[in-house]
């Protein structure tokens, strides 16, 4: 998980009602967020099924219970 | 009156083979199922001789046919495992069956040891096919056509709670527990209402508020009443309004919180305060709601949002839960409930790496952007279809996992071990020892009964209380002893 994240999950769980200090690294670990995101979508463009079209039509099964 | 804690699921996965002339999934379904052999053993069968899927829990048996299977049949279907779990051919389907655990967290680790399982058997069995075809299996709950199958979970009960008294204390929080269990679907199915993206994969398929078929006009309770166990003592509860859940986190709250709710019915601290004024209604406008803020109307005229009914459900608990039944578990299922529904007051989408619906949102979310795409594009379709691919290099959960995106509750290493080892504190523990150190001297298994095939015949034995066959109570003799002088010590001691 990212560190912004974990951050804001230890806040919520242990410092409830500390009060949250600006961080420097927030703005770095919101790009690497984004550099994260836009390596996924690139992943994704790369491993998602082709010919998604005739896939998904042809995607069906016996219902069960 | 409380029952142990004993929780189990059922999962039912989509199987498709690419490349195929046509689709025989039962075909399909059986030759991965048989593909897995962890025992090297001989054929053990199911012994259907245990179960009564007709009968219904408000007091009538149902007409019908129950299940039975030839015995060439029975072992190509069924195949029983060591980690005291079932792994077989359901209709069209794969599925696999957790053995029975005490909490939370071991029911995560045994329904991922499960999709192990699947992946395991599912690569065996590709070797079987034509270069070009590959399986795939999906854990997910709809063809996106209208066909859907199940993601069941199981609670022991004590049979002294009143059917009605479980009607009423859970169909409120079943209703409102998707804001946190749903999968996430695109589209709806089944002549809903229209939307581009849901909560639910499931919601869109309950037509009833109570009733005893799985397979057409679903009910939001289900009244099967199979308890596996002594039916004087328990009942087992069927739930099987939920999703099929790939992140770990949500797993761990569907069911760790279901299993509270039914401990506050058991003790009568939740009856019909929250009775809602139409459960069918509500399933389906939670589902398309992504604000999680819409009012529900209950029968007493007050209107609630989802949250505010978790809330409420949240707050019983943290009232009527005693010292002792306050585990660690349960105190961090606790926790975790209250930290989910804070943060989905405040921003529903703050819960993408925790819960399922919301991190198949936000990556759609992004996909979208980068594309242009519409909601209906085929592409948007199949990326909600791949985020339930068990493939560690395709399935975008899995993806998603590996890269570090999502919460997990459990390492690795703990999941593959529970591949091969029971949990220790049920009669799982009895069950699959068993079938690990005296494979060749049992004929046939059921949830609760066991038959040993010995020198004098066959010796049924039962085990009618899932809290029972553990380590601590049958550990020593079970690894000191041979099959007979086992079979001999129980049949006395009965």
């Amino acid at each position: 998980m990212p560190r912004e994240k974990q951050q804001e999950y230890r806040d919520h769980h242990i410092n409830e009602n500390e009060e949250i200090q600006p961080n420097s690294e927030i703005k770095d670990n919101v790009d690497d967020l984004t550099d994260d995101l836009d390596a996924l979508l690139d992943e994704i463009d790369e491993i998602l099924e082709e010919d998604s079209e005739e896939f998904v039509e042809n995607f069906i099964q016996r219902g069960g219970q | 009156m409380t029952a142990p804690t004993i929780i189990g699921t059922e999962t039912e996965f989509g199987i498709s083979v690419k490349n195929a002339r046509e689709q025989d999934l039962v075909a399909a379904s059986t030759l991965v199922v048989n593909a897995y052999n962890n025992r090297n053993i001989p054929t053990i069968l199911w012994d259907y001789a245990q179960e009564s899927p007709l009968m219904d829990a408000r007091g009538f048996t149902v007409e019908g046919e129950n299940p039975t299977s030839d015995d060439a049949n029975n072992s190509v279907i069924n195949d029983i495992l060591i980690n005291g779990g079932r792994y077989y051919v359901d209709h069209a389907h794969p599925e696999y069956c957790t053995p029975e655990c005490t909490n939370a967290r071991d029911l995560v680790k045994y329904e991922k040891a499960g999709e192990l399982i699947l992946e395991l058997s599912r690569l065996t069995a590709e070797q079987l096919l034509l270069d070009n075809q590959e399986i795939i299996i999906y854990k997910n709950n709809t063809d996106y056509k209208g066909h859907s199958y199940g993601a069941h979970e199981n609670y022991l009960m004590s049979r002294k709670i009143p059917f009605t008294d479980i009607v009423d204390g859970l169909t409120p929080f079943l209703v409102t527990r998707q804001i946190f269990t749903g999968s996430g679907k695109v589209g709806v199915e089944n002549g809903t209402e229209d939307t581009d993206f849901q909560i639910s994969q499931r919601a869109d398929f309950f037509e009833k508020e109570v009733g005893l078929s799985t397979m057409v006009e679903r009910p939001i309770i289900n009244t099967r009443d199979e308890p596996h166990a002594d039916s004087k003592l328990y009942r087992r509860l069927h739930v099987i309004v939920g999703d099929s859940n790939m992140s770990e986190f949500t797993i761990y709250l569907k069911v760790g919180i279901t299993a509270l709710i039914l401990r506050l019915i058991e003790k009568g601290v939740v009856g019909s305060q929250f009775a809602l004024q139409d459960p069918v209604a509500v399933i389906k406008s939670v589902s398309r709601d992504l604000s999680c803020k819409n009012k529900i109307a209950l029968k007493d005229d007050r209107n609630w949002t989802a949250i505010e009914i978790q809330q409420a459900y949240l707050e019983l608990a943290h009232q009527h839960l005693s010292n002792e039944e306050r585990t660690p578990v349960v105190i961090d299922v606790l926790e975790k409930w209250e930290f989910v529904l804070s943060s989905l007051k405040s921003d529903p989408m703050s819960m993408g790496q925790h819960l399922d619906w919301v991190i198949k949102k936000k990556l759609i979310d992004a996909y979208i952007n980068r594309h242009g795409f519409k909601w209906t594009d085929s592409r948007v379709r199949m990326l909600d279809l791949q985020y339930h691919d068990l493939r560690p290099e395709k399935g975008l959960y899995a993806r998603l996992l590996k890269n570090g995106h999502v919460e997990r509750i459990l390492s690795q290493e703990e999941v593959v071990h529970a591949i091969q080892h029971p949990p220790l504190d049920t009669r799982a523990y009895f069950r699959g020892t068993c079938l690990r150190k005296f494979p060749n001297n049992i004929h046939s298994v059921s949830w609760n009964s066991i038959v040993f095939n010995g020198p004098t015949g066959f010796d049924k034995i039962m085990m009618e209380r899932p809290h029972f066959g553990t380590q601590a109570i049958i550990g020593e003799l079970l690894n000191s002893c041979s099959v007979d002088e086992l079979v001999n010590k129980i049949r006395f001691d009965d």
